[in-house]
């Protein structure tokens, strides 16, 4: 079953978003699983619950939390548009944000469990051998956590792959721009006749969907200590 | 005078003080387990805060509680032999061995070949810790020690975790340390006759 250009332009697309999302997601997830794991503060369970909000929130609602901020009155919008020259409006880099906000609660989590692991008493031995809390950062806690935060970053590369409903709410469901997978996979059951289309999109997602878990899943367990993500 | 220390601290419902002066050599921390002989080469090392006291080696004031002085582990130049060993289980045993190098610089005691020679670990150079024995991982920990450029030796009960006959090898390499090095050590263990065997001073606590 060879695809069509046009619905190699849909995965393509895709992977774009997706790629976009989980790179411009990791250096805030790690922030965020670093300060969950590691510090101690009035108010943690409230950013926890913030973290995990787009996990439980209907996606529908995010998209249109995003619309609000984002959209042509929204601040977060006004303020891209003025310094940066970026609309996120009916753009796939919209759809890259929405997939970014959908992955980070999955990416957190992986990460935060990861850096939990790591043992403090290894970091107190580096920092006794003389280095600095940077080295021991960089030369310790990081790789003994990396294959945790890799397994997130996979991780919310197949969430991202799979969103749908924030997505639509908030870019809209626009062909080469928008339509990622799972929207081209929507559009194509409601047209009569696109049954061939939609086996086609959807054996695509459950390859990469599943490529993307057992990858996550491997390099968790190389990790060892049972660092399950799932 | 190699030990000057003077230090007390509360963890939960016990009070661990202790005082006591050495002049070089071996000196033991003895006691039962749970008397913190530990948290007492915690605060030498710089990773425990004492609630008050003064902590001198080798006539460098580590900590004054009168003065705020509170040197971070990493300028106080101790070579801490954990009683776990705590290699870094991500990296070969020659790394494990170097991760100190940097602040030794050239000044070490001695290079990684002549340590691990004295050692009895040159063999194990390219394994993973999680490959050695007890008495290899405890005579590279002690390796790794000894390469940072340490200016004083701490051992939490080194021997702790060995069988008998790794427990004699590792008695020997200490001995040579406390007699060929010259390094004052601070000694942790609650087994009369090895502290006996080794030290000089006995502290009880």
């Amino acid at each position: 079953m060879a695809l069509s250009p046009e619905q190699c332009a849909i995965v393509v697309l895709s992977l774009k978003v997706s790629g976009v999302a989980v790179a411009a997601c990791l250096p805030l997830s790690f922030a965020l699983a670093w300060v969950l794991a590691r510090w101690r503060f009035p108010g943690k369970v409230v950013l926890d619950a913030l973290v995990h909000l787009p996990l439980v929130l209907p996606p529908v609602v995010t998209g249109w939390l995003l619309l609000i901020a984002f959209g042509p009155q929204g601040t977060a919008g006004l303020w891209l548009e003025r310094w940066l020259g970026l609309s996120l409006m009916f753009r796939w880099t919209g759809a890259a944000l929405a997939a970014a906000v959908m992955a980070l609660p999955l990416m957190v989590r992986a990460m935060r469990l990861s850096i939990e692991a790591v043992d403090p008493r290894l970091e107190q031995a580096a920092t006794t051998l003389g280095a600095s809390h940077w080295r021991t950062f960089r030369t310790i806690t990081l790789p003994l956590a990396l294959p945790g935060v890799v397994a997130g970053a996979v991780l919310g590369f197949a969430r991202s792959l799979g969103e749908f409903g924030a997505t639509i709410t908030f870019v809209s469901n626009i062909p080469g721009e928008t339509q990622t997978l799972p929207l081209a996979i929507y559009s194509a059951l409601q047209v009569p006749g696109g049954e061939g289309a939609v086996v086609q999109l959807a054996l695509v997602s459950v390859v990469l969907s599943l490529g993307a878990l057992i990858v996550s899943e491997v390099l968790a367990r190389r990790g060892g200590r049972g660092g399950h993500v799932l | 005078m190699s030990f000057d220390v003077r230090v007390e601290r509360r963890l939960g419902d016990t009070t661990i003080a202790t005082r006591f002066t050495s002049d070089g050599g071996l000196t033991a921390l003895f006691g039962p387990s749970g008397a913190g002989k530990t948290s007492v080469l915690n605060m030498v090392a710089g990773l425990l805060r004492p609630d008050a006291g003064r902590i001198e080696v080798g006539g460098e004031v580590l900590f004054d509680a009168a003065t705020d002085t509170d040197l971070p582990p990493q300028a106080r130049h101790a070579g801490y032999v954990f009683q776990d060993g705590r290699l870094f289980p991500h990296m070969r045993v020659r790394e494990n061995l170097g991760y100190g190098a940097p602040r030794a610089g050239g000044s070490g005691l001695m290079t990684l070949e002549d340590t691990s020679d004295f050692l009895g670990i040159a063999h194990l150079l390219d394994r993973w810790p999680r490959t050695l024995s007890g008495g290899e991982a405890q005579r590279v920990a002690i390796g790794r020690a000894l390469l940072s450029g340490p200016r004083f030796l701490l051992m939490d009960e080194p021997l702790a975790a060995l069988d008998r006959a790794r427990r004699e090898e590792v008695l020997l390499v200490i001995e040579r340390l406390r007699d060929e090095v010259r390094l004052p050590i601070l000694y942790v263990s609650h087994d009369r006759a090895e502290v006996e065997r080794l030290a000089k001073l006995i502290v009880e606590l």
